[in-house]
């Protein structure tokens, strides 16, 4: 184990090309699990925001507030469920909005709900015409106290202050008060408007041990209610955006395996001779493959640790919400595992010829 | 050599070879008898000179002597220790601790210097660490290679890197030494030298040392010749 640690600081330039390729590598892996954790962060902040023990959908929804209505007689029945303590109803209206200084056509997205019961990190709904605002606005130039128009109808929304991590389906998120919601919804989505004490989801809190299902079936099926992580879950395009990027993260990890053991099968391969004296000098198979994978470990974790910082530096260069990247110290770790695993796997591809290198070729051949 | 008529027991001696046949086995099944029934011993400070010609077995006595080839049949004593029986494992266990290695191209670790060059027999065996350091100056010393304990191997002479290589052979303390064509990638003068020096160092030390050559010239500096030729012994 010394003597290939002494090998690698003695003779970097040997690794370099490997250490270059995992690098790139490392950065690619890293990039695309911030990319995922940013597409994933920006569709569901407002959803994981929910301090709730069930958030309740009309049956036919498939878990989307825009398809859900749940009437006044559904929410009663909700509200008498054993172990419920609390109910909210909740809205959402997903519209353009003009921001004073952008151009007439220079939208941007947002979803604006109304709620009584207030997410984690957002305060108590304000009064009629006001909104807090997700921060994400804030890279558009919304400011505190400033006035922007939404949907077609332009409804006029001011900006009491900011709210963090409650995005929605990747649209920065007003919170206002339902009188606000169902004013801007009837003004811009005519067709979408409520019926008074209509809702399209419920926020329940509670002490139930199972209370989606005990909701779900008080109400005869006409409901369809998740945990707040299965309403994640549940969110369209979540599961598939996580699948094809974790595919995509998969594939990159394989090919990691591969240039970790092709590099190290040809280092093997260089190194018979070498091999052949060290054995020859007492040295066990186990101690010389030992000292590979000590070398690839190594060369893996500073390749693992330079991408992390180039990452990084990348995350903090471009500028805030041109693309969803979430960069977080728990993505790093988890690629860097990832790589140091297919590190040592790569290597033991090189276990069979190492284990095969005859002491006697030191001697060189029998004479 | 001739055979003896029964097998010895083990004794002080360096080296005691008894009947020893190696047979390779041939991809079209034939066998190659390599080494025919070879006996010899070796006192333990005797330094022997094993002549023949390329293909001759001397490689292969020498590799079976040394522990890194097991003998299809015989007995091999090295050192008061009978291998013939060892398995790998305990073949790899006898290389550290019973015998020394002077390969025919040095081979030095090129990325280790002088003194770790020595050090690696300890990194790859015993571990004993500062009595390991102390033995590897002390070997320096009497090497004269004290100011060239931080050179790496591409910065020491043709003779400096045999030295280091015998001082290498030396660290473990070894009963035996093997010696494969120290002088054959060496002119004549320090073909000479380096078996001058082969011959101090291990008659100081009063260690074996079997010396496999096929150039007669550099024979007088050991004790003894033994030739082989297609597997056999001839003393």
């Amino acid at each position: 184990m010394k003597l290939a640690l002494t090998e690698l600081r003695r003779r970097p330039g040997r690794f370099s090309t490997a250490a270059v390729i995992l690098t790139l590598i490392a950065i690619l892996l890293m990039f695309l699990g911030g990319l995922l954790d940013g597409l994933i962060a920006s569709s569901t902040g407002a959803i994981r925001a929910q301090d709730a023990d069930a958030i309740v959908y009309s049956d036919t929804a498939q878990a989307s507030f825009v398809r859900s209505r749940i009437e006044p007689q559904t929410r009663a029945a909700v509200e008498a469920v054993d172990g419920v303590t609390e109910v909210g109803g909740i809205g959402i209206v997903q519209l353009g909005a003009r921001i004073p200084g952008k151009g007439p056509r220079d939208l941007s997205g947002v979803a604006l709900f109304g709620y009584e019961i207030a997410p984690t990190g957002v305060p108590d709904a304000p009064p009629a015409g006001q909104a807090w605002a997700d921060d994400v606005l804030e890279a558009d130039g919304v400011e505190v106290g400033m006035i922007i128009e939404v949907g077609p109808a332009r409804s006029p929304i001011e900006i009491v202050g900011f709210v963090s991590d409650t995005t929605f389906n990747g649209q920065a998120s007003l919170w206002a008060s339902p009188d606000t919601w169902r004013e801007v919804l009837s003004a811009n989505r005519p067709d979408a408007q409520l019926g008074a004490g209509v809702w399209q989801g419920l926020i329940v809190r509670g002490d139930g041990t199972d209370l989606p299902a005990a909701i779900d079936a008080v109400t005869d099926g006409t409901t369809e209610s998740f945990t707040v992580d299965e309403a994640i879950d549940a969110i369209p395009g979540i599961s598939e955006q996580t699948a094809t990027f974790n595919q995509i993260i998969g594939v990159t990890i394989a090919i990691a395996l591969v240039v970790i053991g092709l590099f190290f099968a040809l280092l093997t391969v260089e190194r018979t001779s070498l091999y052949g004296v060290l054995k020859a000098l007492g040295a066990k198979s186990s101690t010389i493959f030992a000292g590979l994978v000590a070398q690839a470990v190594v060369v893996t974790a500073i390749a693992s640790v330079i991408a992390g910082a180039l990452v990084v530096l990348l995350d903090v260069l471009l500028p805030p919400g041109s693309i969803p990247l979430l960069i977080t110290p728990g993505r790093i770790i988890l690629s860097t595992v990832l790589l140091l695993v297919a590190a040592v796997l790569g290597c033991s591809f090189s276990l069979r010829r190492v284990l095969r290198v005859d002491p006697a070729s030191a001697i060189g051949t029998t004479s | 050599m001739t055979a003896a008529p029964t097998a010895p027991a083990p004794t002080a001696t360096a080296l005691q070879l008894h009947d020893v046949r190696k047979v390779y086995t041939m991809g079209d099944g034939s066998d190659v008898v390599a080494l025919d029934h070879a006996t010899l011993t070796l006192a333990s400070d005797e330094i022997i000179a094993l002549v023949g010609p390329s293909g001759s077995g001397k490689t292969t006595l020498c590799s079976i002597a040394g522990g890194i080839l097991s003998a299809t049949e015989g007995t091999i004593i090295v050192g008061g220790e009978d291998i013939s029986g060892h398995n790998a494992k305990e073949l790899t266990k006898f290389r550290q601790d019973k015998v020394g290695f002077v390969f025919q191209s040095v081979n030095l670790v090129p990325f280790l210097n002088t003194r770790e060059n020595l050090l690696v027999v300890d990194e790859l065996g015993k571990r004993t660490g500062a009595p390991a350091k102390a033995r590897a100056d002390q070997l320096l010393e009497e090497l004269g290679l004290a100011d060239r304990a931080k050179n790496l191997p591409s910065q020491l002479s043709g003779g400096q890197r045999q030295r280091v290589a015998i001082g290498r052979a030396l660290m473990n303390d070894p009963a035996l030494v093997l010696f494969d064509e120290p002088t054959s990638a060496l002119d004549t003068k320090l073909g000479e030298q380096v078996m001058e020096l082969i011959r101090n160092e291990m008659k100081t030390r009063g260690t074996a040392a079997i010396v496999v050559t096929h150039d007669e010239r550099i024979t007088h500096y050991c004790d003894r010749s033994v030739h082989i030729i297609d597997g056999r012994l001839d003393a």
